[in-house]
Formats: C-alpha cells, sequence, structure tokens
C-alpha cells in the first residue's frame, strides 16, 4: 500500500482544488452528513419567500431594520451559547441571567440612587456581574463534576428569584440613560454605514488574502483563488446592501447600532473560535475531553472560562433587551428567551453533541429565529402559531444533526 | 547500533501498590535506543501499571528510574513529556471532531504572541512527519480524524510521538483492534520508528505481531518480570510458558542479548 501512492496522491492533490472537484468534495462531504450551511440557506430562503407572499411590508427596509432589533438580543445570547454547546455543556441559565442583567443595567444607572453611573460604566458593570455568574456556574461544573444542566437549572431558578426580588417592590424601573438606551435604539448616519461596511468587506479581503499567501508560501494547498474571492465578494456585497437597505428605511434611515453590536461579536467570537489556541482547545474539549486532557490541555479551565463568556453574552443581550424596552420589568429574561437563543444555535449548525459548530451560527439561527417571530407578528398570527413554526424548526435542525451524526459515524471508513 | 551499553530508559526494583494490590513487584525493564522492546503478559500481570508509572499516571512506591543513565523522578504526564516519553494509549486519544493537524499538534499548538495559531508550519510539519514516516494512505491532512480507518488513527496518534522529537514510545495494544491490512500498516511503522533511533515499547497480546516487529520480549507476571528474551534465541512457546507459568528452571539471558 505504500509503494504506488506518491505519483497518485501527488495528481489527487493538484486537481483537488479546481472547481469541479470542490463542488464533487462537497456533494461527497453533503452526503456523508456534513451538511455545512445548506440548510440554513434554505431555510432563510423558504422563510422569506414564504411571508413576502403573504405581505409586501415583509420586505421593506423599515421592516429589515426593525428585525435587526428584534433578533439582536438572542442573537447575542446565542453567541455565547455556541461555545457552551462546543464543549459539550448546556446553559440553561441565560435567559434570566439576561434578565438579571437587564436589571443591573437599569439599577447601575438609576438617577438619584448612590449608583447613578453614566452609561457606558453601567454596561460595563453589568457585562462583568454576567461573567460573574458564569465564574460561580463553571466553576462548580467543572470543579466539583456537578452536571452543567442541573447547575444552570438552578441557576435559572436563582436568578429568577434575584429579579422578583430586585424589582418585587416597584415592580419596573425606567431607564433614562441616553447611552444605556442607545445601545438598541440608535441608527447609524448613512455615511458611517458605508464606512462599516467597506471596513467589514476590507478586513474579510485582507483575511483572506492572508491566508492564502502564508499557505502559499509555504507551499501547502491553497484552495481555489477564484472561490475565496467570490466568497470575500459576496458576504462584502451582503454588508453594502444591508447598508442599503437600512439607509433607505423611513423615518429613520440607517444602520441600527445594535445590528454592528452583534455583528462585532459574531465576527469576534468566530476569530476566538477559529484562530486562536483557546478556540481549539474548546473544539477538542467537545470532541474528546480525556483526549484533551491527555495532551495537556487544562480542560477545567476552558470549561470555566467558556460559562463565563456565556455569562456574559447573557448579560449583553440582557442590556440589548433593557435598552430596546427603555426599562426593565417582572417579565425580564422570561418567554422564550432561553429556548430561542438555544434553537439559534442549534438551527445555525452548532451540534448538541459537542464539537461541532460555527459561531456565524448563531447569527444565521437567530436571523431564521426572528424572521418567524417577525413575519408572525406582521400576519398578526398568535404566539400559538409562532411556538409551533420555531418548535418544528428546532426539532428539524436537531433531527438534521442527529443524523448528520449518524451518518458521519457510518462513513468513517 | 544494537549493543548500546546504556539503555535510554531504566527501571531497577520497581514497585507499585494499590492499597493491599501488588501490582509491580521489584520489576527490572529496560529499553535502547533504536530498539523495539515487546512487553507481554497475561491480564493484571502488570503491563499497564508499568505504562502508567514511566507516563506519570501512577507514581511509583519503590525502586528507581534511570532515563539516558541518570536517575529521574516521574512524578507526573507533564514530567515525563518532558523527558520524551510518549504514551499511544489503545484508546487513542484523538479528537474526531479535529482534522490530522489539529490533532498531532493538540496542546501543543504553535502560535504568536497573541495566541493566534500559525496553521501554515504547523500543517508544514504535519505532512513532513506523515511522509518520514512513509504514511502515504492519509489523503489530506485537513479531513477530520473520524474520517479515517483505524490504522490511519493509530498512524496518527504514533506519528504524533514522532513529531515532538520523543525518545521513547510507548504503544499500548496497537494492533488490537486492527484488520489484517492495517495491522500490517502499524507494524511497518513501528520498525520505521526504531529505524529513526528511537527506543519503542509495544504492549501486545498477539505473539505474531511481536515476533515480527521486537527484538527483545518481556515477560510480566503477577508483578514481576520473569525474564527478557532476545527474539532470536527464543520462540513463540516459551514466551507463552514464561506467560502462564512463570520462568523456567534455568534463568533465562536476562542481560546476554
Amino acid at each position: 500500500m505504500s509503494t504506488a501512492a506518491p505519483a497518485e496522491v501527488q495528481a489527487a492533490a493538484e486537481d483537488q482544488d479546481s472547481l469541479l472537484s470542490i463542488v464533487r468534495a462537497r456533494w461527497v462531504a453533503i452526503r456523508s452528513g456534513d451538511v455545512g450551511s445548506l440548510p440554513v440557506i434554505v431555510g432563510i430562503i423558504a422563510i422569506s419567500l414564504f411571508y413576502s407572499s403573504k405581505t409586501d411590508i415583509f420586505f421593506s427596509a423599515v421592516n429589515f431594520q426593525n428585525l435587526i432589533g428584534q433578533m439582536a438580543g438572542v442573537t447575542a445570547i446565542a453567541v455565547g451559547v455556541v461555545f457552551v454547546l462546543l464543549i459539550g455543556e448546556i446553559d440553561l441559565s441565560i435567559g434570566f441571567v439576561s434578565g438579571v442583567a437587564s436589571v443591573a443595567v437599569a439599577e447601575f444607572q438609576m438617577t438619584g440612587s448612590s449608583h447613578d453611573y453614566p452609561g457606558l460604566i453601567a454596561i460595563a458593570f453589568t457585562l462583568l456581574l454576567g461573567a460573574a455568574i458564569g465564574l460561580a456556574q463553571g466553576s462548580i461544573i467543572a470543579l466539583i463534576g456537578v452536571p452543567s444542566f442541573v447547575v444552570t437549572l438552578a441557576g435559572l431558578l436563582i436568578a429568577q428569584g434575584a429579579i422578583l426580588q430586585l424589582l418585587g417592590t416597584q415592580g419596573v424601573i425606567g431607564i433614562e440613560d441616553t447611552q444605556i438606551n442607545d445601545v438598541a435604539n440608535y441608527v447609524l448616519s448613512p455615511t458611517t454605514g458605508w464606512i462599516v461596511a467597506g471596513v467589514f468587506t476590507a478586513g474579510l479581503a485582507a483575511a483572506t488574502i492572508g491566508t492564502y499567501v502564508s499557505r502559499r508560501r509555504a507551499g501547502l494547498r491553497t484552495g481555489n483563488f477564484v472561490l475565496a474571492i467570490a466568497r470575500v465578494v459576496f458576504f462584502g456585497g451582503l454588508a453594502f446592501a444591508a447598508v442599503h437597505v437600512c439607509n433607505g428605511a423611513q423615518p429613520r434611515p440607517g444602520v441600527p447600532l445594535v445590528g454592528l453590536i452583534i455583528l462585532f461579536m459574531v465576527v469576534l467570537g468566530s476569530y476566538v473560535a477559529g484562530r486562536t489556541t483557546f478556540g481549539r482547545h474548546v473544539y477538542s474539549v467537545g470532541g474528546n475531553a480525556e483526549a484533551a486532557r491527555r495532551s495537556g490541555i487544562n480542560v477545567r479551565l476552558i470549561r470555566i472560562f467558556v460559562f463565563m463568556i456565556s455569562g456574559a453574552t447573557a448579560a449583553m443581550g440582557g442590556i440589548i433587551f433593557a435598552s430596546r424596552l427603555n426599562s426593565v420589568q417582572l417579565t425580564a429574561g422570561g418567554g422564550t428567551i432561553l429556548l430561542d437563543a438555544i434553537s439559534a444555535a442549534v438551527i445555525g449548525g452548532v451540534s448538541l453533541f459537542g464539537g461541532r459548530g460555527r459561531v456565524s451560527g448563531a447569527l444565521f439561527g437567530g436571523l431564521i429565529i426572528g424572521m418567524i417571530s417577525n413575519g408572525n407578528d406582521l400576519l398578526g398570527y398568535s404566539d400559538a402559531v409562532k411556538y409551533i413554526t420555531t418548535g418544528a424548526i428546532l426539532l428539524a435542525a436537531v433531527t438534521l444533526d442527529t443524523v448528520a451524526r449518524r451518518r458521519q459515524a457510518a462513513t468513517g471508513r | 547500533m544494537s549493543e548500546t551499553p546504556t539503555p535510554i530508559l531504566e527501571l531497577r526494583g520497581v514497585t507499585k501498590r494499590f492499597g493491599s494490590v501488588q501490582a509491580l513487584n521489584e520489576v527490572d525493564f529496560e529499553v535502547r535506543n533504536g530498539e523495539v522492546m515487546a512487553l507481554v503478559g497475561d491480564n493484571g500481570a502488570g503491563k499497564s501499571t508499568l505504562i502508567k508509572s514511566v507516563a506519570g499516571i501512577h507514581p511509583i512506591d519503590e525502586g528507581q528510574i534511570f532515563f539516558d543513565g541518570k536517575p529521574v523522578k516521574i512524578a507526573g504526564p507533564k514530567e515525563a513529556a518532558k523527558l520524551g516519553i510518549e504514551v499511544v494509549y489503545q484508546d487513542l486519544a484523538l479528537c474526531d471532531n479535529l482534522d490530522v493537524v489539529q490533532n498531532m499538534f493538540l496542546g501543543r499548538e504553535l502560535h504568536d504572541p497573541f495566541f493566534r495559531l500559525r496553521e501554515a508550519p504547523m500543517e508544514q510539519r504535519t505532512a513532513e512527519t506523515l511522509k518520514s514516516l512513509s504514511v502515504t494512505t492519509i489523503r489530506s491532512v485537513r479531513q477530520p480524524v473520524a474520517t479515517l480507518s483505524g490504522g490511519q488513527r493509530q498512524s496518527v496518534a504514533v506519528a504524533r510521538a514522532v513529531l515532538w522529537n520523543n525518545r521513547v514510545v510507548f504503544l499500548d495494544e496497537p494492533t488490537a483492534a486492527l484488520g489484517v491490512a492495517q495491522t500490517r500498516q502499524v507494524l511497518d511503522l513501528v520498525k520505521r520508528l526504531s529505524e529513526q533511533g528511537l527506543a519503542v515499547v509495544i504492549v501486545s497480546h498477539n505473539l505474531v505481531d511481536v515476533f515480527e516487529v521486537a527484538d527483545r520480549i518481556t515477560v510480566l507476571r503477577l508483578g514481576r518480570n520473569v525474564g527478557v528474551y532476545d527474539k532470536d534465541q527464543t520462540n513463540q512457546q516459551e514466551i507463552v510458558e514464561a506467560i502462564t507459568f512463570g520462568a523456567p528452571a534455568a534463568e533465562p539471558s536476562g542481560a546476554a542479548a
């Protein structure tokens, strides 16, 4: 077996980068269960077509702007959920932790109190509080070994109790701080929007070309250059199109600041997961924790860090929710927030079994959840319909994940 | 090359107890550079305990370990790794969801000061290492380990040991779960490791495999070393007897080789 191969392998390696063989390899991968982003793309298109056919408002500029605001909170939380799912754990506390964060940010800015902090300071404290909650939960999970399901279920109840306790007497806190209210309500000027799209596209192009050049210099397979450029053009184009649509929205043209915030979170999260040693270790802990431990990775520390990320992103979600309402109420963190955030990650292709998925899945999954919620609101459907559709899509996503896993196991030669 | 006076790794009078169970009882063991030493014995003979002692997972109670002629203490896996002792465990320590390169460098990734991964040099060195071991059946070093066959996975695990310039490699039942062709693949790999000057210790129940690759054979029985046999001066039957009944009346050739 070791004698005949070299020439053949060489030849195979050379045309592996041609468009045709990339398409062929992709098809083989899909059949072996690695469906990638295909279901998400199909889902987004199908949902858009469905609601567009029902109402003209769905595909309007102002509704797009609105959609960004609606999906932002859940998407922010889902970024943290991706990390938790990647190490093969679950965090059920995120919903009410986001509620605690809503209360905290409102409390920190409260005028006339001893802690009348400026908006950005209040936001920073709230994010730290979220991370601290994650640190506490993560430590119990990683150091003592209590299952994350139970720890975070307890965390869910404690957080809900804390919200009731803190808001109990007045029931609602208004937010007057403009910096906090701007988080979900500020729109960038049209010019700033263009600049953001330009920076995003330039960054993507620089990263793509950087990878290409360093691989070429090292004499490694570079992949198809045309395809790499096409990817940059596609996502850059998407960014410019989004800015164009938002800038055409009336009465307040421009990209919502909160859209930029979640984009930043997703890009940062993708970078950490995909290009740093920490991210690599996160994937390894989810793939085979024992192997990670034997390789000298501090598995406990990774777990604790991941729950801190989850706590901080949940807090960011809570800040966005509070900012959107300019207040916080007794219902903060409740409702479908928890399930929406986990669904967003799972629909975005992140495996519940650990070790597989991308941070960008949070954005795409969040978009699907947001579109269903938004479309159903426009059509005046009841919450019943919203729950049933979201539930069906979640079930489909998890089923797909399970089938993919089984097929991958079966095709492993 | 065959007559190295000082063994790279030597155990003298090593004893390990788990409560009242005497897992290793004054065991002597050695392996030299460029040599394949087989470690055989029935279940419970102490093979795994010996490996784990050297790997730093179960530090020894009594006795001495010499590495390169100098006495050393191995208190943890990191110290074993620092000396250059690598253990390829039976249940492969690979992550299915990661690709070949990612597994080869797991826990020891190359990165810049900002903890950014340096993918290109990692991929280069992976390809070079696999090539130096003539592992040609892996199509792409960027395919997930989940898509590899048992033999290929074992090859990756072994290649990982080579990548880090280890001096002594322990292979715990490397062929136990493999088919005929894949077993051949792994045994060839074991031979190439020793040809590169590494000391290889292979633990196996399969005496056919042992006789194919090993230069010498150490037999353990009930936590004791019952003898070290030169492959060319023994046969399977003698080894089987040593495994089941202990040493025959005449003391076998301990250092005679």
